[in-house]
């Protein structure tokens, strides 16, 4: 089963290759990962999504814990929480086609950040989902070039109202 | 207003804040600086090995002996490379050692500068933690903060790379009266509700083990296993790091456990309806087969590493936190819980059980005319009366040791358990022997093992640590031996040494003593007369060539499946055997 894994950890040279090190060095499998700043300058955010049955997912909780510059884990997977992903999507955009990739963006609310004669790039920011079903829209017009940025997700604060999307 | 130091002094002077008597090292180019300190510095110690590899195993053996962090100091590139096999032999068996390893300039750093090697990055999955210290300001700190981590929690290898201008730069000095960490708080003391949920267990409990580890003796929690033992006459059997740590000649210890454990240890955890793991972790070489482990038994599992517990094996009674503290209070949970009878009717059964198994299957071997090499621990214990420290190499010798020699005490059998590193026990030896010059320390050996840091032969003999060497010669990767015996058709490749050195010749080359026994009646006046002589002694045995240890699990059975010595040992084995 996915997880998404929040790491807070020391803004440390060498961190990012600790936490990775020791996905690659006991087999875990990493999905994606994201590392930000926080709102303190010596905090970095990571979020990791992984895949594992409970005894993996349980011991990569534990293992990330054990490293000295690790100063929080969550796995928001047991947790309501907000994650997004943002794709950049360069497509052919030929004469005849452009309306249509405009009409598509238009659905997924996506913006054109860039435009030349024959190409859009398109941002989208959403779920895995949403991003998947536009990528299988503007798959026929033809895509020349799509990055994505891994997954971010953040817990919803407890005990107030939800209100989702 | 205090006088700026250099890097290199504040790493001399951190060093002795530390209480740090004894350095291993070697020197080399960027290091220059920081022996040109130590040269002159009265308080410390500096052992110079002959090779970087020893240095780490004697930090390594001296930690083991002592409990107190083992320090290496060794120059850039090759040097710090040699490091890393006794790094990760102290990451296996959580053995607190702190090794400096010298580095090129900050601004050569990533240039391929002469001797450059990124050993932070080389050593980061082999050390529990481990730094490149950039600026001489943060130097101190840096050190204080390594030694803090080598030694709490679950102890482990730190290493710090020191660039030869960060040693040069100056700066005031003040070591940090304590360090405190956000990110980095080891739990000591466990769960109260899951210890009292363990005394209920331990009450209820038909047939128990305990089943204790090398964390025993890391927390110094021998006394307080002794007593929930002997309150509770629950047995115990303990794991290769964890002998000593209850009294190997106790009615209640059942030995060694696991691929060539005893047979009344493997049957009793396997029938066991409750163990009770502390500070063990359930290593392959216990368990064999994990999914036919202690079939019927719950488990309540101490251990101060929470990643140690459910990682191969399902756990009841979780309890994270020091061996020692936890032991203390499961034992007055135990005192305190009204559901427990008297131990000695409810465990009757069961230990006249154990007993029957230990009459069945004792450890044996026959000697005859041939040296066994079981024989020749057998005499070393006699004749130290369990007395000495004990280090061995890695194979036939080591599980040799590990059941013939009884071990009573804690710290008193040095051993890489979980790396298993050929090489391991004589500088091991020299190290413990550096840490207390008066006590008998023996390496237990291999001739393959031996010749794999022989060259540390000159380190005791100019340092006057008289190390005992008792080579278990047969010529033979013996344990490799062993195994293609069993399941390769006695198709012996790469394993024969024949050939190697004369070791009493190799011996009085390097000044040490040399000696040799041939005949059974040879052990007890080669082991007196190495005892005897004040000086390193390589001890040649030559014995049994094809003697294998037994009983053994097979790889991949059931820890209830030994294979035992065949009744009558083959005639043409002995027939090999080179008088």
């Amino acid at each position: 089963m996915q997880h998404i894994i929040s790491l807070l950890v020391e803004n440390k040279f060498g961190v990012l290759s600790r936490v990775s090190g020791l996905f690659s060095g006991r087999g875990f499998n990493i999905e994606t990962i994201c590392v930000g700043p926080t709102l303190d300058p010596s905090i970095s955010q990571m979020t990791i999504v992984t895949k594992g049955d409970d005894r993996i997912i349980e011991q990569i909780t534990k293992q990330l814990n054990k490293l000295i510059d690790v100063i929080k884990v969550v796995d928001l997977t047991e947790k309501e929480y907000v994650l997004r992903e943002t794709a950049l999507i360069k497509i052919n955009a030929r004469p005849e086609d452009r309306a249509e990739a405009l009409r598509i963006a238009d659905i997924f609310r996506a913006r054109v950040v860039d435009s030349t004669p024959t190409t859009y790039t398109v941002e989208i920011t959403g779920d895995e989902k949403k991003i998947e079903a536009i990528i299988n829209l503007l798959r026929p017009l033809g895509i020349k070039e799509l990055i994505r940025t891994g997954k971010i997700a953040i817990a919803r604060e407890e005990g107030k109202a939800i209100a989702k999307e | 207003m205090t006088t700026k130091k250099t890097g290199a002094e504040i790493f001399v002077e951190s060093l002795k804040k530390e209480g740090v008597k004894t350095v291993f090292g070697y020197p080399g180019g960027v290091v220059l600086g920081i022996f040109d300190v130590l040269y002159s510095e009265k308080n410390i110690d500096v052992i110079l090995t002959r090779h970087e590899q020893g240095a780490t195993h004697m930090a390594d053996g001296y930690a083991r002996a002592t409990g107190r962090p083992g320090v290496t100091l060794v120059t850039s590139g090759p040097g710090a490379t040699n490091t890393v096999t006794g790094i990760a032999t102290a990451y296996m068996d959580s053995i607190p050692i702190v090794v400096f390893t010298g580095q090129v300039a900050t601004k050569m750093i990533g240039n391929d500068a002469f001797q450059e090697a990124d050993i932070v990055g080389i050593t980061r999955p082999c050390t529990k933690y481990n730094y490149l210290v950039k600026d001489v300001n943060d130097l101190a700190d840096t050190i204080a903060e390594a030694f803090y981590i080598a030694k709490t929690g679950r102890p482990g290898p730190v290493l710090i790379d020191l660039p030869k201008d960060v040693t040069q730069a100056k700066t005031d000095f003040k070591y940090p009266e304590k360090v405190e960490s956000r990110s980095y708080r080891p739990t000591y003391y466990g769960n109260k509700w899951q210890i009292k949920k363990a005394a209920h267990f331990i009450a209820k409990a038909k047939k128990p083990v305990i089943y204790a580890g090398g964390g025993v003796i890391i927390s110094n929690a021998s006394a307080e296993l002794k007593e929930l033992s002997e309150l509770t006459k629950i047995p115990v059997t303990m794991t290769l790091l964890g002998l000593g740590g209850f009294p190997g000649r106790h009615a209640l210890s059942l030995g060694m456990l696991g691929m060539h454990g005893t047979y009344a240890a493997n049957m009793s955890i396997h029938n066991s309806d409750l163990i009770i793991a502390v500070g063990a972790r359930f290593d392959d070489r216990v368990t064999s087969k994990v999914e036919e482990f202690a079939p019927e038994a719950k488990i309540i599992h101490i251990d101060i590493d929470p990643t140690s517990i459910r990682k191969n094996i399902h756990v009841d009674v979780p309890i994270v936190g020091d061996a020692r503290l936890v032991l203390a209070d499961l034992i007055q949970a135990i005192k305190e819980n009204p559901e427990a009878e008297p131990w000695d009717k409810i465990r009757e059964s069961w230990l006249k059980q154990i007993d029957e198994w230990k009459i069945e299957r004792p450890l044996s071997y026959e000697q005859d005319d041939i040296i066994k090499p079981q024989f020749v621990v057998e005499k070393i214990n006699e004749i130290t009366n369990g007395d000495a420290i004990i280090t061995t190499e890695v194979g036939q010798n080591q599980m040799w040791t590990a059941q013939f020699y009884k071990f009573d005490k804690p710290r008193t059998l040095l051993s890489s358990g979980g790396l298993g590193t050929m090489g391991y026990g004589f500088p091991a030896a020299i190290g413990a022997q550096a840490a207390f010059p008066d006590r008998l320390v023996f390496d237990i050996a291999g001739d393959g093992s031996i010749q794999m840091n022989i060259q540390e032969l000159a380190t005791a003999v100019l340092n006057n640590l008289p190390v005992k060497v008792a080579i278990l010669n047969n010529q033979y990767l013996g344990m490799v031996r062993q195994w293609q015996e069993l399941f390769f058709d006695k198709r012996y490749s790469s394993v024969n040494l024949a050939g190697s050195p004369d070791f009493v010749k190799l011996a009085e080359a390097y000044g040490a003593v040399g000696l040799r026994a041939v005949e059974p009646s040879d052990v007890e006046g080669v082991i007196k007369e190495a005892i005897k002589v004040k000086k390193p002694v390589l001890m040649d045995f030559v014995v049994d060539r094809e003697e294998d240890v037994f009983p053994m699990v097979p790889a991949g059975g059931a820890i209830n499946q030994m294979m035992f010595a065949p009744e009558k040992k083959k005639q043409e084995a002995r027939l090999k055997a080179v008088k």
